[in-house]
């Protein structure tokens, strides 16, 4: 390539070179540490703002001059409503309309058939035997108290996200205010949802189910626009030759067109409610995730394992079924009734038979706890033969750890002083995406040193930053290791899948033993979490290379270890990036989390704030968390970006 | 319109009867349960006694500070386990609010303090004296405290003030703080495999004694406003030179319309006592044997009938 067809263009050199001047002056600052005046190494006291009381005071005005505790005690009064309605059909709370509760055989086919008919017999059986495992393992009181709250606030999210998903396409403006809002919400930790809730609804399962539905409504909001956009011009000019109204065009032409998309949604939808599982049992949500937090409480690994494990299969099985939904298109059928609603039909005879069943037995109405198998033994055991197998081991690891690696890391992420690291980040987004970048980060970044949680941020920075390069460790060669043929990429995969939805405190006490109360368990926490967008990306990363490309590699006699090094991972590297970014936005979710083992970073505050329903402070940690993510997210994007344009994909 | 008119004359008639017949609204009583066992089991046998007098009871399982608002509002219709120590601030704040009253007191008694298992007395046998400990200081060293020894204290948002009285007695010790009742529980199953000593939160009536048998260190003895007033205790220029109050209060609270909605509920509940041995016994059919805690209260309540049958005449 002659340089004079493609000239290097010279912002490019101005770029490198200002940002060279910023990072050389952040250095400049860390050198001299010692002699810089103390409003330069911690920003002075007076810059420190309020941020905390003027949320609260915003919150008082809302609730108590706008009177928006009516509206929310109105709104929440109806989803009371249907929660009792879904309690009383599915484990038989005396409520309206004192029918249930349904016998678990009659769930369990419905389930079964709904699997079926979506997706064959594979599916089905799927489906049906996760409900028959729930009832036989004598969880299924636990389990269908989750889900009465869970059929309550999947459809309040995907209206509610489909009706701003409209708004938004609809006007720019709307868009314009929603993408920041959402960007925020998706990378808030989920604590930070909760005290506001607490607040304006109270504790119990309606607040458990509203924090839900927050959770869970900005992918179905995404997708719902997204779907929307997608909809070819052709298809809305002939449902305008037909005549339709506006209205009819959207309900009968664009949303429909749009079906794949807002099924996604809904999918997103269901997946984030389950993860919301165990955490909204802290505001009082009941089923499994209080059952599985209670266990915990009196170490009782095998029996949450369990629970975990239901949780899994519940997610597994909704995820498949919904996204079966999504990718069924409509068919039809010709000839009689019985034929058109084969489905239907034997759908019918199975509940029937199922109703006849329990009503002759009480073992196919209700698994009682006495009658329920139980798999705890054995697990306990595995996992207290583990810990006395690796215990010589972690004892060692714990102390050189401590010594040689955390303890001196952290005295630096605490020693360095703030206005080096502002400029520091201010030259990394300079170098990244020019000046635009340096601004974001020091909008990310500078509200954070002016909350005056400065410090408690540090230690959060320094967790993540130790967890996710362990994570890149290990995760890396596991993600080489399962791309190396498709079968084992799946299972790999479903691993992933696997570990991303088993509840996460779990595996909090078995560290605690491992390790003790102290950094190496927080890491070790969140490191496990960590590491597995690490590996799915790296075997998507893998996979996704064209076959044209390691062929012409091979053919030029690159041997394996060349074409791994040389050939696919540059090209996987963009994919890796991403990997490494969702990792930093799980990390950043599970550090808070750790906050359970003992942390003194913004986790511990922002679980103090719960406990003392401290809204603004509350808020402040959260957004202070949400923003070193969004900062991260920003710049591991756009190099990305860069790099991919840089090789022509 | 009409309907509205109907139920609020229902309400009327209601509200007229029900005072003349004495009768429990047949309303369910809430009962709110936290996240551990005594005191879920606790609610459970209440809540059957009153089911045996005829009423509806149900379970609401909320955060067990945030629940003398919900009592107080009458969301929750009474609590069974008013801890001294760990939600006296909450209970007072409440009651002081309006619409939450201490209805009656156990005889059990509540203690919260540092406390190390059996074993730990092996290594340091000076112990439970507090002075002992700090001389054994060094045996609960850990690598990230370096030469002091390790005080594992309770979640911050506990208030229990340990490391003032570290600091206040002098003590060669460091306060970590772990993050979760659980988290306490799991350093003391994985001291217990090679019987590492270990001092740490603890409290009772808990299962954790019946578990691990363990003692209290003994401080210097609780005496009023030394907490406050450097010169109460044994150091005149500290405060919090002292233990935490060996003999809290184990209190019973409800919502101030019980009485009038459920008199016939009340009376019982003022009735209503249980002892250290009995607590720490429902907590043990639930974190020893294994029970689920409805069961364990029907067990408990088949097992100790000459207990509670008095409550209910």
């Amino acid at each position: 390539m002659m340089a004079t067809t493609l000239p290097q263009p010279p912002f490019r050199l101005d770029q490198k070179r200002i940002a060279q001047a910023i990072l050389l002056a952040a250095l400049v600052l860390v050198v001299f540490r010692g002699v810089l005046p103390a409003g330069l190494v911690r920003l002075p006291g007076a810059l420190v703002l309020p941020f905390a009381d003027w949320i609260n005071a915003g919150f008082d005005f809302a609730r108590d001059d706008l009177g928006l505790m009516t509206f929310t005690r109105a709104f929440s009064d109806v989803v009371e409503f249907c929660l009792d309605v879904t309690a009383n059909l599915l484990y038989g709370k005396s409520r309206w309309p004192h029918v249930g509760p349904i016998p678990w055989v009659v769930i369990a086919a419905t389930a079964g058939m709904a699997g079926y008919a979506l997706g064959g017999l594979r599916l089905g059986v799927l489906a049906g035997g996760t409900f028959v495992w729930i009832a036989v393992m004598g969880q299924w009181k636990w389990a269908m108290e989750t889900l009465s709250v869970i059929v309550v606030a999947v459809p309040f999210s995907v209206i509610f996200g489909l009706l701003m998903g409209v708004l938004a396409w609809r006007y720019r403006m709307a868009e314009r205010i929603l993408n920041p809002i959402l960007n925020i919400a998706q990378s808030l930790p989920h604590f930070a949802y909760m005290i506001p809730v607490v607040v304006f609804i109270g504790v119990g399962p309606k607040a458990g189910a509203i924090v839900t539905i927050i959770f869970s409504v900005p992918p179905m909001i995404r997708m719902s626009l997204l779907g929307l956009r997608a909809v070819s011009p052709e298809i809305i000019e002939s449902g305008k030759m037909s005549g339709t109204t506006r209205l009819q065009l959207m309900t009968r032409v664009r949303l429909p067109a749009a079906r794949t998309e807002i099924l996604i949604g809904v999918n997103q939808v269901i997946m984030q409610s389950l993860a919301m599982v165990v955490l909204a049992s802290f505001i009082g949500m009941p089923g499994l995730g209080q059952k599985l937090l209670q266990l915990l409480q009196g170490l009782k690994i095998g029996l949450s394992v369990e629970i975990g494990v239901t949780i899994v299969l519940l997610a597994i099985v909704l995820d498949r079924l919904s996204k079966a939904w999504a990718l069924k298109q409509p068919e039809h059928v010709e000839g009689s009734w019985l034929r058109r609603h084969r489905v239907l039909a034997v759908w019918l005879g199975l509940v029937a038979l199922g109703f006849v069943a329990a009503w002759s037995h009480p073992y196919f109405a209700e698994v009682e706890r006495k009658q329920a198998l139980s798999m705890a033994g054995p697990v306990d055991a595995v996992v207290g033969g583990f810990i006395d197998l690796i215990d010589p081991v972690t004892d060692w690891l714990r102390w050189f750890l401590i010594t040689w690696v955390l303890i001196p890391l952290r005295n630096a992420f605490l020693w360095l002083p703030t206005t080096a690291v502002l400029l520091a980040l201010v030259g990394v987004g300079w170098r990244i995406g020019g000046w635009r970048s340096a601004l974001v980060c020091l909008a990310f970044a500078l509200p954070i040193a002016l909350s005056g949680w400065w410090d408690r941020a540090m230690i959060t920075a320094y967790t993540v930053f130790v967890a996710v390069a362990l994570a890149l460790m290990i995760g890396v060669p596991l993600g080489l290791l399962g791309a190396a043929n498709e079968t084992r990429a799946r299972r790999f995969l479903l691993v992933c899948d696997t570990a991303q939805t088993f509840p996460s405190f779990i595996y909090l006490i078995p560290v605690i033993m491992l390790f003790g109360v102290n950094d190496v368990a927080v890491i070790a926490a969140v490191m496990v979490f960590a590491t597995v967008p690490i590996v799915r990306y790296t075997i998507e990363g893998l996979r996704s290379i064209p076959p044209e490309i390691v062929e012409s590699a091979q053919m030029s006699g690159a041997s394996a270890g060349q074409l791994l090094r040389h050939v696919k991972l540059p090209l996987a590297v963009p994919t890796l990036v991403v990997g490494a970014n969702q990792s930093i936005m799980f990390a950043l979710f599970m550090v808070i989390i750790a906050a359970f083992i003992g942390t003194q970073d913004l986790g511990q505050e922002m679980q103090r704030a719960l406990s003392s329903t401290d809204v603004g402070k509350g808020l402040v940690l959260g957004l202070a968390v949400a923003f070193m993510g969004l900062m991260a997210d920003h710049l591991l994007l756009k190099w990305a970006r860069n790099h991919e344009a840089a090789m022509g994909r | 319109m009409q309907r509205l008119t109907r139920l609020l004359l229902g309400a009327a008639t209601l509200a007229l009867a029900s005072p003349v017949l004495a009768e429990d609204s047949s309303d369910p009583i809430v009962i709110p349960i936290h996240n551990w066992s005594s005191q879920i089991v606790m609610s459970n046998v209440v809540g059957q006694i009153f089911e045996g007098m005829g009423n509806s009871v149900e379970y609401v399982s909320t955060d067990s500070q945030a629940v003398y608002e919900a009592v107080r509002l009458g969301d929750a219709t009474l609590e069974l386990e008013v801890w001294e120590g760990a939600f006296g601030a909450s209970f007072r704040a409440a009651v002081e609010k309006g619409g939450i009253h201490d209805v009656t007191t156990h005889n059990a008694v509540t203690r919260e303090d540092w406390w190390y298992p059996m074993w730990t007395k092996e290594a340091c046998p000076g112990l439970p004296d507090w002075q002992a400990l700090n001389e054994c200081a060094a045996l609960f060293a850990t690598p990230e405290t370096g030469e002091k020894g390790r005080f594992l204290g309770g979640p911050v948002d506990w208030l229990k003030h340990d490391q003032e009285k570290v600091d206040a007695l002098g003590m060669n010790f460091v306060v970590v703080n772990a993050g979760s009742a659980a988290a306490l529980w799991a350093e003391i199953a994985a001291a217990e495999k090679d019987k590492t000593p270990i001092v740490l939160f603890n409290w009772t009536p808990n299962f954790a004694e019946a578990v691990w048998p363990g003692e209290f260190v003994n401080f210097p003895e609780w005496v009023e406003g030394c907490d406050k007033d450097p010169a109460v205790g044994p150091i005149p220029d500290k405060v919090y030179d002292c233990g935490n109050p060996a003999n809290g209060y184990l209190k019973i609270a409800a919502w101030d319309g019980m009485k009038d909605k459920w008199p016939g509920a009340y009376a019982a509940l003022q009735k209503v006592n249980f002892t250290n041995a009995q607590i720490a016994e429902m907590a043990k059919l639930v974190d020893i044997d294994g029970m689920e805690p409805e069961d364990a209260a029907t067990a408990w309540l088949e097992a100790n009938e000459a207990v509670w049958t008095s409550w209910t005449e």
